[in-house]
This record gives structure tokens, C-alpha cells and sequence, in this order.
């Protein structure tokens, strides 16, 4: 039924190569006089160098902070005043970035999108004050149990690996973080080959096209980035990171399935049935609605490129957290073990295919979905293919992939002061927080 | 649709956002479409004008466990199984409380909103609860509580902030409530609220989408339409005396690891009448789109005086800005926040913040700095006509707030109105440290040593 839906939107993206080469997915939206873009490159925080965590992080936080002739604030006042809303991003994997402007600022949105690409100024008093937030963050995020909880398994899963190192730095890399090296980051990072580019709105093929060239044209062709090979995470584990807390805050996860593997959908459908989908999930069902341990539980698939992993989390009292891990392990053990019916699959297909243009509804949504298509490689005729795969899925591929995926050991961090926990490895803090053994705060 | 919005915000004439469409069923009910075809989908959503400053007395945040419950069954939909339906016709759904309003939504596709709006106004009037699905929820609102609240010393400051601020008006209340009052709901409590509160003449109904009022009407009347109105409480809610002395408060918490200071101004919503004649609608709203500059001048971005003057050219603060909203029923708040830099003190930054609104107050804001903010507010509305959610969260709002249809749509023609002189007189009447609550959130130092001895 509802696969018809995207159809409309689905014929209408345009795939443009602009004369420096410069790739983009585009979707001419005529409705309102503005555009939303989104790009991304594949050289995040896992190529920081070793010491300079945290680089990819403080430098596209600087990237709008002065650039060409515009110190910070003029920088940010030509934002202001043009309602342009201008930000850069960096996870892992990819530095991104997404641009927002009405028709009658769009020339002026691009040369400022220029200039912070080309010619950061890297000024000392934003250099300064961006050293000082991100220091005063990370010691913030010190006692946030959702940022403790994953961080811990990153660190544990991928202690020989840049992808258990801090995407934001650590106070040392901070501190140290030289101009050169902020100065030298975009030169070293963002190649015109690799960029992956989304736009939704009123601007034509010709028109973008330009705009690209001019924008992103003098970027060099390919960057040298530093050698990051796969990584397998060190599974199987359970730490604990005293906190004192009234409710524990845990991370679990294993290993995930490559965005290109064969059985990926099959893998999504499963997520879903899993803990993706909201009250429909069996998390949800069995920890929150049945027994009301938790006001959030869910898991999901993250297509990292050097390890994808499936990950969840979950937030329960101190005396229940036990009771709440127990009941993920037993999920996932029942999916594993085929415990999977033909209803599952329906449901799990009518959700995830008619769902799918609620998410094309907005310039912003649109421009994100096509940045990830062109990022993953799925081609221009995903929105059109899409729901197809997830179709094609039967319920002996779901039993199958899940004998496959869920069978690996389960890695389990937790941020509290969780009682009953066997088996785990209790990580100590270096810092004055007082121990889990004294009174909590709440009840 | 038409692209009457003016980029430069200096066309007075009159600007039509979202264009809307209106009207109200025989029982009472209102209801209000926003047409947008870019995609054969709609988001339904129906608010109830009920919100946690009417919990009734010793059971703050009972409005949020009924939204809450309001998931687990009718008649004819069995307990837990509204998302789920949702879910299989490719839909989403949610719901959410605040202070003054319950608001749930579905989106989803065009051809499946007859079987949404028939659930919706089903569990309007026939909502079947069992002690086996009451008393589990009950526990799912405390570890909310515990996520939300509990687990995060700046939320608890917040919360501190507001019941200091307040000390007799119900915004004084946690929505999500006290510990110990959501520890002791039961179905009766719950019961009892959903029979006063839940009535189609108390509710408003919301479409966003592809759909106009002509295809949806005959729907509004197959349903709710069908539903009989009630008598409703007014919400008279208690009168806050005046303040007459500064509150101060410090949080001290062994979590905290940067200190962060917020001050709080009481400060009029649009629907607050003028304190001189005692009216209220037109004149009296002027006061708060001023408020509305006068937010974005002190600390709307990174050259707004608060972040220019702490942030950077100071270098006292990593952060600063202010928070206000207009849209709510009674009188409100005007906060102001900044956090320190490690090495500064908080009083240093205290006393630099209050030289910042005293220079506010003493030389005003500028005629230039006005028109700025003025164009920019209104070339961002055309961003917000984007999404089918915006619109509809938007009109929702307003309605449940004492506000119109008018007022939404007249927003960027009333901020492009408003006179620098209108903006320092609020600023005046308003920032005015005996009507103010100062909250300041503090490691707690000696827990911390002696952890570490």
C-alpha cells in the first residue's frame, strides 16, 4: 500500500556532477524560497592523530568562528543577520555539515560556507574560548551517565582501536590542541572525490551546480588520510562505573552487519522487532510496559565502517538494573533461537515500508536522506528501491540473520550504583566523585 | 500558498504564515487544518487545554501519568495496543504534557487518518483501565522521573527554580511531579481527572498535511463530532501574591563538575492582562512580542550582549543566553543562564551578568539592534512552514494558552511592530531584582575531598 508514497519524491532526485567533479543528490522542492543542504566526508575523529584527540571535534566548531575578512563575531553577525544557519559536525566516521538559507541569501550563504572551508581564521580568542567550552564539557560529561555509559564501551570494545578513543578529546588533548594542527585540518581532510552532498528545495541542477563548483571546486581532489584499518570489538564483557546515581544507566551491544552485507534489511527488521520500534518493540514490551522497569529501553543498528555494531541502552532503579539486563539477554537469546513469527514479519514490514516517507516530509529531512544515500553508496534510485528490500525480507532470512548476529557475545557497560551485577568489572574513577557506597539522592 | 513573507520584515502588511483553516463541531470541539501537499501524509493531533498546573492538590504531574495512560485501553482497543495499531499502518504517534496542555499525534499516511481520528476520539470518552496495567505505568513514570530529573543535578535546580519562583500559582510544579506524589496516584485519581478534563469541548483537534477543510470535516463529524460535550472545570488556578523580596538559592551536588547560574524574572505571557488597565488580548500582547526582542538582544546567539560581553570579550563565561516564552495561560518567566570558565568564580560572573542588564537598562537597547533581530525572526518563520509538525505543535500551543488562530498568523507583523521605546520599557518593568529568583548549581566540595582523602 504505502510503498506508492514515495514515489512522488523518489522520481524526482537528480544526480549532479559539477565540472570540478563535485557529486549531488538533489531534490527541486519549489514550494518555499529556500534550500536546506547537507554533505559529509569520510574522515572523522577516527583519524585524529594519536595525542590530538578531539581535533575533529574543536576544529568544526572553530570552522564558523572567523573566516577571510570576518573575525568571529562578524562571522557570526553575517549568519545572524541572513538567518543562514550554518553548522559543521563530527562523529567518528564523518565531518559534516548542513546549510540552511532562504533564496534571497543563498549567493552569500555559499561564500560564507566558502570561507570557513578555505580560509578559517583560526583567531586567538575563539581558539581560546572554544579550548575553554570543550574543557568545561568534558568535565561536565564526567557525571553524565548517557555519555559515561557509552564511552565505557567504546573504550572496553576498542582499546587497540581509534574507535575507542574520545571523539571529543580528553582534557590533555585539549589543552594541547596546536593552531597547526587546527590550521592544517581541512587541507588534510576534505577531498572534492569523497564528498558526499544532499539538497532539498527551490535551486535547479544548473543552479546548485554552480554554487558547488564555487563552494567546494578548490578543494584538492584526494587527501592522504592516515591508515584506519577494521576493528573487532573485545566482546563478552560487563563493567561498572560507580556513580552515585538513583538509576543505573547501561550501554549494551555486539557486533552489527556492514550497510552492504546481503542481510542487512533483514538485520533492520530484526532491530525493530528487537527494540526499534518504539511500543511495538519486544524490549519495550517486556521491560517497560509488562513489568515497568524502565521509561526507555531500545537498541539499534550502527553502520560505523570499521566495525558496525548493534547497540542499545537502557535506564533502571539500582535494585532492578540486574533484573532489566537479564531480560535484554533473554530477548535477544529468543530472537537468536528462532523464536520469531510470520506476524513479526508483517508487522515489522508494513511499519518500516510505510514509515518511510514520513521521513522525506521536510528540506531538512530530504537533504539528510540523500547525503546518506550518496555517503553509502545506495544509489539514486534508493527511495524507489528501498521498501523493496525490506519487502523481500521472508521469515526464514530473519531466522537465519538472527542465528547469524545475535549469537555473538553481548558487551554490557553500566553507569550507577547497580546492585546484583555478577561478573563485572568495576572501573574506578580517578577523580573526587564519592563511591557508590554512600547515600544516593533520590528515594 | 502564497509567499507573502516579506525577507526584510519591514512590509507591514499583513503576513498569513501558515493559512489555516477553521472551525468548531456542534459539541464544542475546535478545529484547525494547516494544507500542505508536498506528500500524501497528515499529522493528527489532539490537544486537551489541561496540563499540570491543574493537578489537583497533592498529585502534581497527574495530567502526565493520564497521558500516559491514555495507552492503555478502551473497549474497543485493547491496553497497549494504540501504538501498535499505529505502527502497523506505517504510522508514528507520540505524546507529550507541559504546564498547560496534553497533546497526542499520529503522522501518517493520508488514506489512514479516518482509522486514527475514529481511535483518537474513542479513547476521548472510553478509556478501560485495570489496576494490572495502572500500577506498572505508575513505575515507568518514577524512572522517567529518575532519568529526567533525578539522574541530572541541573534539572533539579531548574525544578528548585521554579517552585522558589513561584510560591503559591501551580507553575510552581514539576510537570512531571514530585517523587512522592506520583508514588502515591491511583486508578481512582486518575479515573476522576479523566472524567472532569477529557471532553471534546476541552480538546482541539489538528491536522497538518494533505488534506484542507472540506475532506476534513465530514471525518471531524464521524467522530468526534459524535461525542457529546460536558461541563468542564474553569481553570482558576491560584493567584501568586506579589514578590517583594530576591530568592536565592544554591544546589550543591557531588555531580556537579562546572557550576552554572540561572536567573529567573517573573515576566507576563501574551495572555497576562496589562497590569495598569487590568485588559486583557491586543495592547497587553505587545508586552510580550517586546519580551520576545528583548530575549534575543540579551542572549540570542553569539552576538547577542550577554554571549558577546561574558562569552567573548570577557572571557568570564562558556556560555550565556536567555529563555522566554510567551505562549502560556498565566504569568511566566523570563530566565537568564551563563556557566563560568573553570578558573572563574561564580560571583565574578554573577556581578559581570547583572553589569551587563543594569548597562541594558540604563542605555537600552539600540534601534538597529531591534530592526536586526526583527528581520531575522521573520525571515526564519518561512523555515518553520517546512514541517507538517512545527505547524501543527505551533497552533496547539496558542489555542491551549488563552491564544487565537490570529495570533500565529499575525507573529512575524507584531514582532516587525514592535519600537526599541517598547522594548526598554518592558525590560524596565521587568528586570527588576525583588520579582527574581537567582539559582546557582555547585559542586559539592566537601563531599567531593573527602571522597578522594
Amino acid at each position: 500500500m504505502t510503498t506508492m508514497i514515495s514515489e512522488r519524491t523518489a522520481n524526482k532526485v537528480q544526480e549532479i556532477r559539477t565540472r570540478s567533479g563535485i557529486r549531488a543528490y538533489l531534490i527541486n522542492e519549489p514550494t518555499l524560497p529556500f534550500i536546506s543542504m547537507s554533505f559529509r566526508t569520510p574522515a572523522g575523529a577516527a583519524f585524529d592523530p594519536v595525542g590530538a584527540e578531539g581535533l575533529s571535534y574543536m576544529a568544526t566548531a572553530l570552522l564558523d568562528e572567523g573566516a577571510g575578512s570576518y573575525d568571529s563575531q562578524a562571522f557570526q553577525a553575517e549568519l545572524e543577520d541572513n538567518a543562514i544557519r550554518l553548522s559543521f559536525d563530527a562523529d567518528r566516521d564523518a565531518i559534516s555539515g548542513s546549510l540552511l538559507t532562504l533564496n534571497a541569501t543563498r549567493e552569500h550563504a555559499f561564500e560564507l560556507l566558502r570561507l570557513a572551508l578555505h580560509e578559517p581564521r583560526f583567531d586567538s580568542e575563539p581558539v581560546a574560548r572554544v579550548r575553554s567550552q570543550i574543557l568545561a564539557e568534558l568535565d561536565r560529561l564526567e557525571t553524565s551517565p548517557n555519555f559515561q555509559a557509552s564511552r565505557v564501551w567504546f573504550e572496553q570494545a576498542f582499546a587497540s582501536h581509534s574507535y575507542g578513543r574520545p571523539t571529543r578529546g580528553t582534557i590533555a588533548s585539549i589543552k594541547g590542541m596546536s593552531k597547526d594542527s587546527l590550521n592544517g585540518f581541512v587541507r588534510s581532510r576534505l577531498a572534492r572525490r569523497d564528498l558526499a552532498i544532499g539538497v532539498s528545495g527551490d535551486i535547479t541542477a544548473a543552479e546548485l551546480s554552480t554554487l558547488l563548483d564555487r563552494t567546494f571546486g578548490d578543494l584538492p581532489e584526494t587527501v592522504a588520510l592516515p591508515a584506519v584499518g577494521p576493528a573487532t570489538p573485545i566482546l563478552g564483557q560487563t563493567y561498572i562505573l560507580p556513580l552515585p546515581l538513583p538509576q543505573s544507566v547501561v550501554t549494551f551491544g555486539t557486533t552489527g552487519i556492514e550497510r552492504h552485507d546481503p542481510d542487512y534489511y533483514a538485520a533492520y527488521m530484526l532491530n525493530y522487532i528487537l527494540g526499534g520500534g518504539g511500543f511495538s518493540s519486544r524490549l519495550m514490551e517486556e521491560v517497560r510496559e509488562k513489568r515497568g522497569l524502565a521509561y526507555s529501553v531500545y537498541s539499534q543498528l550502527y553502520d560505523t565502517r570499521f566495525a558496525p555494531l548493534w547497540l542499545g541502552s537502557v535506564a533502571t532503579s539500582n535494585a532492578q538494573v540486574a533484573q532489566s539486563i537479564a531480560l535484554v539477554r533473554q530477548e535477544i537469546e529468543k530472537l537468536a533461537a528462532g523464536e520469531i513469527s510470520e506476524i513479526d514479519r508483517a508487522n515489522a514490514c508494513t511499519y518500516l515500508t510505510g514509515s518511510f516517507p514520513l521521513r522525506l516530509t521536510s528540506n531538512d529531512q530530504v537533504a539528510r536522506m540523500l547525503v546518506g544515500m550518496m555517503a553509502h553508496d545506495l544509489g539514486a534510485d534508493y527511495l524507489a528501491t528501498r521498501n523493496g528490500f525490506i519487502e523481500a525480507v521472508t521469515l526464514e532470512d530473519l531466522k537465519r540473520v538472527a542465528a547469524r548476529c545475535l549469537t555473538q557475545p553481548l558487551s554490557v557497560s553500566i553507569v550507577g550504583a547497580p546492585e546484583g551485577i555478577e561478573a563485572a568489572v568495576t572501573l574506578r574513577r580517578k577523580d573526587g566523585i564519592r563511591q557508590a557506597d554512600e547515600p544516593v539522592l533520590a528515594d | 500558498m502564497t509567499l507573502a513573507l516579506n525577507e526584510t520584515g519591514t512590509d507591514k502588511s499583513a503576513v498569513h504564515l501558515f493559512e489555516p483553516e477553521s472551525c468548531t463541531l456542534a459539541n464544542g470541539m475546535e478545529v484547525v487544518v494547516i494544507t500542505n501537499r508536498r506528500a500524501p501524509v497528515v499529522s493528527h493531533w489532539c490537544w486537551y487545554k489541561v496540563g499540570t498546573a491543574d493537578s489537583p492538590a497533592g498529585k502534581s504531574g497527574l495530567p502526565h501519568f493520564v497521558e500516559h495512560l491514555m495507552f492503555k485501553g478502551t473497549r474497543k482497543v485493547p491496553p497497549g495496543e494504540f501504538s501498535k495499531i499505529v505502527a502497523r499502518h506505517g504510522g508514528e504517534d507520540n505524546a507529550f504534557t507541559s504546564l498547560d496542555f496534553t497533546a497526542y499525534f499520529q503522522t501518517i499516511a493520508r488514506d489512514r487518518l479516518p482509522m486514527v481520528m475514529e481511535m483518537e476520539a474513542d479513547r476521548m470518552v472510553n478509556l478501560a483501565l485495570l489496576d494490572e496495567h495502572v500500577y506498572p505505568e505508575r513505575d515507568v513514570i518514577v524512572e522517567e522521573r529518575r532519568s529526567r530529573v533525578d539522574n541530572d543535578p541541573g534539572s533539579l535546580l531548574s525544578e528548585h527554580l521554579s517552585a522558589a519562583q513561584f510560591l503559591h500559582h501551580p507553575y510552581r510544579l514539576p510537570v512531571i511531579g514530585w517523587m512522592h506524589e506520583i508514588q502515591s496516584y491511583t486508578r481512582a485519581d486518575v479515573e476522576d481527572f479523566y472524567a472532569h478534563w477529557y471532553a471534546p469541548n476541552n480538546a482541539i483537534l489538528i491536522v497538518s498535511g494533505d488534506i484542507d477543510m472540506a475532506e476534513l470535516l465530514p471525518l471531524a463529524e464521524a467522530t468526534y463530532g459524535k461525542l457529546s460535550p460536558r461541563d468542564v472545570p474553569a481553570r482558576k488556578r491560584l493567584v501568586e501574591p506579589p514578590q517583594l523580596a530576591a530568592r536565592r538559592l544554591e544546589l550543591k551536588d557531588s555531580r556537579v563538575r562546572q557550576p552554572s547560574l540561572i536567573r529567573s524574572y517573573l515576566a507576563p505571557s501574551l495572555n497576562t492582562p496589562d497590569p495598569v488597565t487590568g485588559i486583557g488580548g491586543g495592547a497587553s500582547k505587545a508586552r510580550s512580542y517586546a519580551l520576545e526582542i528583548l530575549a534575543e538582544a540579551l542572549g540570542g546567539g553569539a552576538t547577542s550582549r550577554l554571549y558577546q560581553s561574558l562569552v567573548v570579550e570577557r572571557g568570564l563565561a562558556t556560555g550565556a543566553g536567555t529563555y522566554y516564552r510567551g505562549t502560556a495561560l498565566d504569568e511566566t518567566t523570563f530566565r537568564v543562564v551563563a556557566a563560568p570558565r573553570p578558573e572563574i568564580p561564580i560571583d565574578t560572573l554573577e556581578d559581570a551578568l547583572d553589569e551587563v542588564l543594569a548597562q541594558t537598562l540604563e542605555m537600552g537597547v539600540t534601534a538597529g539592534e531591534v530592526a536586526r533581530i526583527q528581520k531575522r525572526l521573520v525571515a526564519e518563520a518561512t523555515f518553520a512552514r517546512d514541517s507538517l509538525g512545527t505547524a501543527a505543535r505551533v497552533f496547539g500551543v496558542a489555542l491551549t494558552t488563552g491564544g487565537c488562530i490570529e495570533d500565529v498568523e499575525t507573529w512575524p507583523d507584531e514582532i516587525a511592530k514592535v519600537t526599541p521605546e517598547e522594548v526598554n520599557l518592558m525590560a524596565r518593568e521587568m528586570l527588576r531584582i525583588e520579582r527574581s529568583v537567582t539559582g546557582r548549581l555547585l559542586p559539592d566540595v566537601a563531599i567531593s575531598e573527602r571522597a578522594a582523602a
